[in-house]
């Protein structure tokens, strides 16, 4: 067993080096370069070619927040966002009535869970057959006598981000859900026995076993929400490539890089979402240091 | 009396609602599965829940197959999940076991770099990381979405820590006794016992590699390269009228993974239950 002559100390010495090395390196070429360059370029004019590079101080981030066609597209997220309440109130019914005896409980959890695990490509495609003229809403609109509720789901300005929002919640509530009913299932059995035998009701159960439980969790989404609002791309990407007044801020920003060109402000843009994004991470260590613990 | 009413109307409306969200999460599915296996002029001419003549005609599937491109598109998938995983696997169970055993200079400096890297929203940061791959030369070839998925994999690192922390040092002391080098430690007692957190990773991993879009669309925009959901994402142009294609190929990117749930599913639940707590 005493083949190794190396003592511990340089045995320590390589282990931290070499274990670590890689990964450090891969965090630093393709995180930290990646975004010390664009704070850089954020503050030029670069297009993405020229060598010629003018510092234009705070010009991009002025733009963005003054000039409508690039400011409109923060509306966009106020679909999402107000989606996103409707996913997590979904979310938490459907993990409530799961969480007690039901027939069949197997297989909705696996079925409300399952849209989550499928290809963004798949659903946008799905979803463009299902919005599309003479598509399956529209038949089953039909179906039920509703021909007046017809709409051009993906093809009218005013009512093609309610449609993409759905599709979203389509799409992620799954994810929800299954945590919600995690956090739930980690309260004993043996207390809703016990509230059971005292006389509570569902209702009570929820709003004295349940609530309490999962209350941090879900004010936690509340505020991830805005992450996630903010940053959706694939699905109206794949659906609408942003056509229609679909256009969200990471479409804008990626347009704005790879088809115009325009470096500068493309990068500004990828650095005002990271600022949200970090910002919001700082309210959520302030705001949840104690639910952090528990998880 | 009352009250077992009571239940029993709460339970209608139970199964009511149950019902709603099945229909709404089946239909838009099953009308593609349908659609997948008639002619066009089937398709053309058919209700849209209308069962196809012959559930036999697998036309549409070769097409999307061989002309779609999704047969490259599977092999190109297979080899950047086995590599990458791999490669995540290997790299965060390392530097997790690095960091969670020994105390060195540095050590919290870098744990902040990892955890703020995780705040960096990635499709953004793409624009400027586009040029670092093509300046490694990697761009159009499978090594840029590999080396990506795997260099800004910060999740399965912040997976492997929590769960050494659950390893007891103990194990590490009595096979130092036995004169057992570091190494050994590692890759003979460690790696086997990280295998709950090995799995989760390739869950939660596997998943988000088989199903993302951006990075392979952004980077290997070769034919020959293209990945089940970029080439999925091809069919647009050259099929964009010929939906019952297109539905071949939804199906085709389905069923993989819809297998793999009902064959794993505890597994699934446990390994994104577990992989939400990073945030």
């Amino acid at each position: 067993m005493h083949r190794y002559t190396l003592d511990y100390k340089k045995q320590r010495t390589i282990i931290i080096v070499t274990f670590i090395m890689i990964p450090v390196a891969m965090l630093i070429t393709f995180s930290f370069l990646p975004l010390a360059r664009m704070l850089y370029y954020s503050f030029t004019d670069w297009n993405g070619l020229s060598k010629n590079i003018e510092n234009v101080g705070w010009d991009n981030y002025i733009k963005i927040f003054t000039d409508p066609d690039y400011f409109s597209v923060f509306k966009v997220s106020l679909f999402y966002f107000v989606a996103s309440f409707v996913q997590l109130a979904i979310a938490l019914y459907f993990a409530t009535i799961l969480n007690f005896k039901l027939t069949g409980k197997n297989f909705f959890k696996g079925m409300l869970f399952f849209p989550y695990l499928i290809n963004g490509v798949a659903i946008g495609f799905i979803f463009k057959h299902f919005f599309k003229v003479d598509g399956t809403l529209d038949m089953f609109l039909t179906m039920l006598g509703l021909e007046s509720w017809i709409q051009k789901w993906i093809g009218n300005p005013q009512i093609i981000n309610v449609s993409l929002a759905a599709t979203s919640i389509w799409r992620y509530m799954g994810f929800n859900f299954i945590i919600f009913l995690g956090t739930i299932q980690s309260v004993p059995r043996e207390l809703y026995e016990a509230a059971e035998i005292d006389g509570a009701n569902r209702w009570h159960q929820f709003r004295y076993i349940i609530w309490p439980t999962i209350r941090r969790i879900i004010q936690l989404n509340l505020l991830l929400a805005i992450n996630g609002s903010i940053s959706v791309f694939e699905i109206p990407f794949i659906m609408t490539g942003g056509a229609n007044g679909s256009k969200t801020f990471v479409i804008q920003t990626i347009n704005t890089a790879f088809e115009k060109n325009d470096f500068g402000i493309a990068t500004a843009m990828g650095i005002i979402l990271l600022v949200i994004v970090v910002v919001v991470a700082l309210l959520q260590r302030v705001l949840f240091r104690e639910s952090e613990v528990e998880a | 009396m009352e009250h077992r009413l009571k239940y029993t109307a709460s339970a209608v409306f139970k199964y009511i609602t149950l019902i709603i969200a099945l229909v709404a999460v089946i239909i838009p599915i099953v009308v593609v599965f349908i659609a997948s296996f008639k002619t066009n002029l089937e398709y053309l001419n058919s209700g849209t829940l209308e069962l196809p003549q012959s559930f036999a005609n697998l036309e549409n599937f070769k097409y999307a197959f061989i002309d779609g491109k999704m047969m490259i598109g599977y092999l190109n998938t297979i080899i950047i999940l086995a590599v990458a995983l791999s490669g995540t696997i290997l790299l965060g169970s390392m530097m997790a076991y690095a960091i969670n055993r020994f105390k060195f200079k540095g050590r919290n400096v870098l744990l902040f770099l990892f955890l703020t890297a995780m705040l960096i929203p990635p499709i953004t940061t793409q624009i400027t990381t586009f040029q670092i791959v093509k300046f490694f030369g990697l761009y159009n070839t499978r090594w840029a979405p590999i080396v990506l998925f795997m260099g800004t994999d910060i999740i399965s690192i912040y997976i492997f820590l929590r769960f050494m922390e659950s390893i007891s040092r103990s194990i590490d002391e009595s096979a130092m006794i036995d004169g057992a080098s570091y190494f050994r430690i590692y890759r003979s007692l460690i790696l086997p016992l990280l295998a709950p957190a090995v799995t989760t990773v390739i869950i939660i991993k596997g998943v988000a590699i088989y199903n993302d879009f951006y990075i392979p669309q952004l980077y290997m925009p070769k034919a020959e390269l293209s990945v089940v959901s970029t080439a999925l994402y091809r069919f647009q142009g050259p099929y964009g009228k010929r939906w019952e294609i297109i539905s071949a190929g939804i199906v085709i990117t389905i069923v993989p993974v819809l297998l793999a749930f009902m064959f794993l599913q505890r597994y699934f639940y446990n390994g994104f239950t577990q992989g939400a707590i990073k945030s």
